[in-house]
């Protein structure tokens, strides 16, 4: 099937088998390998993509469900003046370690931030509940995510 | 070649149904992803994700909500007629998942997937859900308790979709009730649910339902528990006459004797508090 899609701000045309998963398509026909497998089962989040700005696994979408939809993958998250300031805090509170579930946890942090903009560290860690990364413990992550939050309030004043 | 389907309407919807009942109809996918992975494409996917008239909640005459099957979690948690009139579902749709699911994942794949251990079907039994299928032929509407009619089972035919369900208001004054004790990971050995909505009159229990999960092949109303407690006040007495009938009613699985002794007592914990808190 012909699927049109804007993937990061850009349209693209792909012809591909609908049921085919949507991770599979990024990476392999799109090359777009920022977006990670961990599970493969909807249980890690390493996978995450944001489709009409929701987050969801990657690799449980059958890619004809993308059809006329907008995707910000990691490749997207940056802007043309750097690092979008979640990945900029990720970095500088160490909420990014190995890197595995950095591109799902950026996205996903974006989506909570943006939708909850005055969330509580305890709500943030339950908004990022489907992410799952084996290396900082977490509170860095939430760390880097607050400090994010903060710097985006201020920047709205 | 495996064939993806997107119908643009209902109308198309149940005519694709019609035409390849051995298509597999998808909605959020959050099941039918994990189900089929490393295994051959399928000959077909219906895509029922999105679809206009079997999305969203809109109101029903005398209070009630309809559900469209394809009504994720997330549109769920974010409906405040879902939060003042049927908490008991709002409590357990919290619970589902992570964000990532409760953006895709939706109450009608809940449904069609039936789980014993599916967290909205306790709540949708005890609020009185009635299931609405439709085919190309027509219309037909279910109560949820006939609806289920086994292991992973419902009553649904080939050529049948789950369009909407449908809640009527609960009695003015109801209290609604949601536990489900033990994880999601731990699902075969420790997970129990029970959903109830009761309202009293007069310091007697006028109606009572009480739903559970995990307990039994599929999600079953407690029956005789609820005779056993109607018309009683709601008292250490009456949880006692509870917890007899409830263990009259559920019956152990064999060769799961210890995890069935296990889960009949969580079961009656939670009916047995249930009650004294009314
Ligand atoms: C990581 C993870 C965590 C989860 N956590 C929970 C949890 O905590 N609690 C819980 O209950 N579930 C959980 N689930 C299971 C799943 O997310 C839910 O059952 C969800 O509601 C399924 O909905 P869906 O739209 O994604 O179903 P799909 O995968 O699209 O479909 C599931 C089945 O239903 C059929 N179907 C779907 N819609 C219809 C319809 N309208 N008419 C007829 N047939 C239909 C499909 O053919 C398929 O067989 C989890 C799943 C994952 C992967
Ligand atoms: S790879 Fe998709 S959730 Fe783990
Ligand atoms: S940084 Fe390694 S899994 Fe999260």
């Amino acid at each position: 099937m012909n699927i049109e899609v804007t993937i990061n701000g850009e349209s693209r045309s792909i012809e591909t088998e609908g049921h085919r998963r949507l991770l599979d398509v990024l990476r392999e026909e799109l090359g777009l390998v920022g977006t990670k497998e961990g599970c493969g089962e909807g249980e890690c989040g390493a996978c995450t993509v944001l489709m009409d700005g929701e987050p969801v696994n990657s690799c449980l979408v059958p890619v004809g469900q993308i059809q006329g939809t907008q995707l910000t993958t990691i490749e997207g998250m940056a802007g043309s003046d750097g690092l979008h300031i979640i990945q900029d805090t990720l970095v500088r509170y160490g909420g990014a370690q190995c890197g595995i579930c950095t591109p799902g946890v950026a996205l996903c942090a974006k989506w909570a931030v943006e939708k909850e903009p005055g969330a509580s560290k305890e709500r943030l860690r339950e908004l990022l509940a489907g992410n799952i990364c084996r290396c900082t413990g977490y509170q860095a992550i939430v760390d880097a995510v607050v400090a994010a939050q903060n710097s985006s309030e201020s920047s709205h004043e | 070649m495996s064939e993806f389907l997107s119908p643009k309407d209902l109308p198309a919807a149940l005519a694709a149904r019609a035409a390849h009942p051995d298509y597999i109809p998808v909605a959020g996918g959050t099941d039918y992803m994990v189900a089929s992975k490393d295994r051959l494409p399928p000959p077909g996917i219906i895509n029922l994700f999105g679809l206009g008239a079997l999305t969203g909640v809109t109101d029903l005459d005398g209070g009630g909500v309809r559900i469209g099957a394809c009504t994720t979690y997330a549109t769920l948690l974010g409906d405040a007629r879902i939060a003042n009139t049927f908490p008991l579902l709002r409590d357990a749709c919290r619970e589902v998942g992570a964000s990532q699911i409760q953006a895709r994942g939706t109450l009608g794949g809940n449904i069609a997937t039936s789980s014993p251990v599916g967290d909205s079907l306790p709540p949708l039994l005890a609020l009185d859900a009635v299931i609405c299928v439709a085919s190309s032929a027509g219309e037909r509407r279910v109560a949820y308790e006939d609806f289920l009619v086994g292991y992973r089972k419902i009553d649904l035919a080939a050529d049948e979709l789950i369009v909407a369900i449908e809640l009527p208001a609960p009695h003015v004054g109801a209290m609604q009730h949601w536990r489900k004790v033990g994880t999601r990971r731990a699902q075969s050995i420790s997970k129990v649910m029970m959903a109830a909505v009761a309202h009293l009159d007069d310091g007697r229990i006028a109606d009572i339902r009480i739903a559970l999960g995990a307990v039994a092949d599929r999600t079953v109303r407690a029956r005789a528990t609820e005779d056993a407690l109607r018309g009683s006040a709601p008292s250490e007495e009456a949880a006692k006459r509870a917890r007899e009938a409830l263990r009259g009613e559920i019956t152990p699985i064999d060769d799961l004797r210890s995890t069935a002794e296990y889960r009949l007592g969580v079961a009656e914990n939670l009916v047995r508090r249930f009650v004294l808190s009314l």
